[in-house]
């Protein structure tokens, strides 16, 4: 990019940093820390990142409560996880400061703001005097103090703005130092703000003023002795864009509706984390794309299941809350066995819990959580960008075997970035949908030979009126039927269309490490990233260890079984109490240990390794 | 209401499907059951573009004794069900079987949102004023005191009345049948299919196992005329075996009058059309929540507003006209980079 500036300082080059942007959470974090991700995603550096916000939209100002964080990890190398430890902190204000310090590696910069860190600030903040002039601090860190609010009013004077507005651009001036501290380019930045405030070309001149000024800022003040530079990393060759878990889901919404044909109809009820997926697929009505926002979680599974039922593709999404509302409508799905995207963005439990903070708590419900024997497949996504893909295979497997299937992702990778190569249209997977046209031996439960599938005969087909229900039907002709031996049948049956699912997903496959050692990682679902980076730190160390991570959680791919006995000790990390742990005990009978940290937080690198060496020190 | 083709005879035989019907000897719903098969068809739809969608509780067994596609759902449920089928294929025609337990209880929240949306579904509420299917609780239509097997005391909530949660909700058509009154369900059916948006019919269905005669004072031949008065669009409402009394409005309240003595410009002239929910509403309370006066039958309103399959169809095709995008398009949107 063009913006190369000339300044007399020392340009150092680095191979990664992590940095957080930390304030209230009216301060605009989220938004700066997603220029920051855009821009250097321009860069071509691979990253990933953590948004981290309180579920009140507003605490109040200058609260412990209120902060809101946003941690971005950026590198020339490849790279799994937004990062264990901070190399920078920017801290709007004190509490922001109290909040992240204990994850700033020592040595680290802390650029604050100043003028926030007033007498009230620094009591809301329950410090007893101002952290800033703690010597402490001082020798730990590198403390960059910079009057950030009155840089701010300084650069707009004889705007005439509004105190409020001009206050309001304050996280634009830290932007603009982190921009040049770390030599990112501000276009992308003021590409959007002239598509944001086009209608206010005095916003806009405000903004782009600020930005620039914390730009400069950085680069004629003597505060900072050097700038940074982290070099392109080494991706292979496509088109890239930087994608979050929720949006790719999207993605793999529209992709799957394009492919087969089918109408979508999603039904959902605002929930977080999962209702940007609402909000993003309603932006492609010009596709035909059809949302209902519903009453209430049931109606959302409800109308979702009517679609399927009609010959659309009915998908539903929510977090666990709302996963226990929709259990009875996912039994309806399981008998009726119609096609239903069920989409669990998990949060911390339980009930209302950790609304906006990640857990993977919600296994063992997808699985189990409904009346009955009542088999659903289960997959789960690991990255953001994997979210498209996975979604894709959700809808195949659907719409294959006339079932619901569980997408799983969370919070983590529902908020969090990284960049996502573009694929090929023509490279994507063939999904083919047959609707049952022909009368001639129609039976509403006549089921398919190989998948076991039974037909999909929609409203509207002359001679295949049939009626569906909870009820038991018998088998073949789906009428009401109480009989035993019926009952046992169907039963088996539904168990044994699913576990066949097996014979058509791939094997599981060791992600980094030998085929054989002492210390198989297993994992699931978003915590590939962490278990990745910690499994080449160990096998780095010398350790003969590897990890699997398995996106078919139901049917398990059918060499698990193999890949587990060719590790002498199992771990499985998961943020919640084991409950993978428990199905692989309970099925291959090891002894599988766990790790299971559940703090509303991506699980750590180094917790992992740690975990790992002492098991293989048999400590 | 669903495109209709000349050519289709059936005749009511091609509407009775060969399952075994499982009410009680002597339910309403047989009535029901065959008023609507009787109503079928004289309608012209295509027997597979007809969907009957329904909840748990007795009446909810009406789509297996159809010949139509069906979705026998969960307690509560249908038309959260019927409204994603219609909004995939709003060419559909759609019936949902409720009951008072049903729509009311488990489901009352869907049911002032189907409603309040105008969702193109015509919704058959079978109100016994009991659970049936659970063997004799009280229901929410029950009258307060009720004694049942869960309220031997009595019960102590008071009843709500269908119909007006109906109005409150919007209800673009509006109408109360009894069971007894085959020929008066048929028309009022016939009416129901003809509209467009939410029709909304109550009909007094008698179960005779746990909670008989509960509507006689309406089926009754001694006493039915002096308590119900059948609704006709600009007919004024007279009513009563001599056919000698007329309900006049004082204010918002109705009052009985003698129809001989009373000039006839006192007479509450019935408008089905009226856009204002306020008369709808004071004609649905009438002997339901103020029980001296007769309860009113046939159709208290129908207005024709806009259904939310229009508004859906509009809002896409205006989309469609606005944007057109590609998969590969919108794949590659937003702020990309090469790597090379």
């Amino acid at each position: 990019m063009t913006v190369i500036h000339h300044t007399d300082k020392k340009r150092e080059t680095l191979e990664e940093a992590t940095v957080r942007f930390a304030g209230d959470s009216g301060d605009g974090m989220q938004l700066t820390g997603g220029q920051f991700t855009n821009a250097t995603a321009i860069v071509g550096n691979d990253l990933s990142t953590l948004p981290d916000y309180p579920a009140e939209i507003r605490a109040p100002a200058g609260s412990l409560a209120g902060v809101s964080g946003f941690q971005i990890h950026f590198s020339s190398k490849e790279i799994h996880t937004p990062g264990d430890a901070l190399d920078v902190l920017v801290a709007m204000n004190p509490a922001a400061l109290k909040a992240n310090l204990k994850d700033l590696k020592p040595g680290g910069m802390i650029i604050v703001n100043s003028n926030a860190f007033s007498e009230v600030n620094i009591k809301k903040a329950s410090y007893d005097k101002n952290p800033l002039d703690d010597e402490a601090l001082n020798k730990k860190y590198q403390v960059f103090s910079i009057e950030i609010s009155r840089l701010t009013q300084l650069a707009l004077e004889g705007m005439n703005l509004p105190g409020k507005i001009v206050d309001r651009s304050k996280n634009l001036f830290a932007l603009g130092v982190m921009y040049w501290l770390y030599t990112r380019p501000m276009e992308t930045t003021i590409e959007w703000l002239k598509k944001k405030f086009s209608k206010e070309p005095q916003i806009l001149e405000a903004n782009i003023k600020v930005l620039k000024a914390g730009y400069h800022f950085g680069e004629t003040t003597e505060v900072f002795i050097s700038q940074y530079e982290i070099k392109q990393a080494h991706a292979s060759p496509g088109k890239y864009k930087n994608i979050t878990g929720n949006e790719a889901t999207v993605l793999g919404i529209i992709a799957a509706s394009q492919i087969t044909g089918l109408p979508v109809l999603l039904g959902s009820y605002p929930i977080t984390p999962a209702s940007d997926i609402l909000h993003e697929l309603s932006k492609y009505k010009h596709l035909g794309i059809r949302t209902f926002q519903a009453e209430d979680e049931i109606a959302a599974i409800g109308a979702a299941l009517g679609a399927s039922f009609a010959g659309g593709l009915g998908i539903t999404t929510s977090s666990g809350p709302g996963i226990c509302l929709k259990s009875e409508f996912t039994g309806l799905a399981v008998k009726t066995e119609l096609p239903l995207i069920i989409c669990d963005i998990q949060r911390g439990g339980p009930s209302t819990g950790l609304p906006t903070k990640t857990e993977q708590g919600d296994l063992l419900q997808v699985l189990f959580g409904r009346n009955s024997e009542s088999p659903i497949p289960v997959i789960a996504a690991s990255t953001p960008s994997d979210c498209f893909d996975t979604m894709l295979e959700a809808i195949r497997i659907a719409t294959k075997y006339m079932t619901p299937v569980f997408f799983m992702s969370d919070s983590y990778l529902a908020n969090g970035a990284e960049p996502w190569k573009i694929p090929q249209v023509s490279e994507l997977p063939k999904i083919k949908v047959n609707y049952r046209k022909e009368k001639d031996g129609f039976y509403p439960y006549g089921r398919d030979e190989e998948t076991l599938a039974r037909p999909w005969a929609i409203p509207g087909t002359p001679g295949l009126e049939h009626v569906i229900t909870g009820i038991e039907t018998e088998q073949i002709t789906g009428k009401i039927c109480y009989d035993p031996t019926n009952h046992d049948a169907m039963i088996k049956f539904r168990a044994k269309k699913v576990a066949n699912i097996a014979n058509d997903i791939p094997d599981i496959k060791i992600v980094y490490g030998e085929q054989q050692g002492d210390l198989l990682i297993l994992g699931w679902g978003s915590t590939l990233g962490a278990i990745n980076a910690a499994t080449e730190q160990l096998v780095e160390k010398g350790y003969k260890v590897a990890n699997a991570h398995i996106r078919y959680l139901n049917p398990f791919p059918k060499n698990l079984g193999d890949i587990l006995k060719k590790y002498k000790k199992v771990l499985i990390p998961e943020v919640n109490l084991g409950q993978l742990r428990l199905l692989i005990r309970a099925k291959f009978l090891i002894d599988a240990q766990g790790l299971n940290i559940i703090a509303g937080q991506p699980l750590k690198v180094s917790a992992i390794y740690e975990a790992a060496e002492n098991l293989l020190k048999g400590k | 209401m669903a495109e209709t083709t000349s050519q289709i005879k059936y005749t009511k035989a091609d509407f009775e499907s060969e399952n075994d019907i499982r009410w009680c000897p002597g339910c309403g719903d047989y009535a029901i059951l065959s008023a609507l098969q009787q109503v079928m068809p004289t309608l012209g739809i295509p027997k597979e573009k007809i969907v009957f969608v329904s909840g748990i509780g007795c009446s909810s067994r009406f789509p297996h004794y159809m010949t139509c596609y069906g979705f026998h759902t969960i307690h509560g449920r249908p038309l959260t069900v019927a409204t994603g089928i219609k909004c995939t294929n709003p060419d559909l025609h759609m019936w949902v079987i409720t009951g008072d337990g049903d729509g009311l209880s488990i489901g009352g929240n869907h049911f002032i949102h189907a409603i309040r949306r105008n969702q193109d579904l015509k919704i058959i509420l079978f109100n016994n004023k009991i659970y049936g299917l659970t063997k004799g609780q009280y229901s929410p239509t029950s009258e307060l005191g009720k004694k049942t097997k869960s309220t031997p005391l009595g019960s102590i909530d008071n009843p709500i009345n269908p119909v007006s949660i109906a109005i409150a909700s919007g209800a673009t058509f509006i109408a109360r049948a009894v069971d007894k009154n085959v020929k008066h369900m048929r028309e009022i059916f016939t009416r129901a299919a003809h509209h467009k948006g939410t029709a909304f019919i109550e009909i007094y269905q008698n179960c005779l196992v746990f909670n008989d005669n509960a509507h006689e004072k309406y089926t009754e031949k001694d006493f039915k005329d002096d308590n119900s008065v059948y609704l006709e669009h600009g007919k004024p409402l007279v009513f009563g075996k001599e056919n000698d009394k007329a309900i006049k409005l004082k204010g918002f309240h109705p009052e009985i009058i003698s129809s001989k003595n009373g000039s006839i410009s006192d007479v509450f002239v019935h408008d089905e059309n009226a856009n204002d929910r306020g008369l709808a509403y004071v004609l649905g309370q009438m002997g339901v929540e103020n029980p001296e006066l007769p309860v009113a039958f046939g159709i208290l309103r129908c207005i024709n507003e806009p259904t939310y399959q229009d508004r859906l169809i509009e809002q896409e095709n205006f989309a469609k006209k606005q944007k057109k995008q590609t998969l590969e398009e919108i794949l590659n949107s937003g702020d990309t980079w090469v790597v090379k």
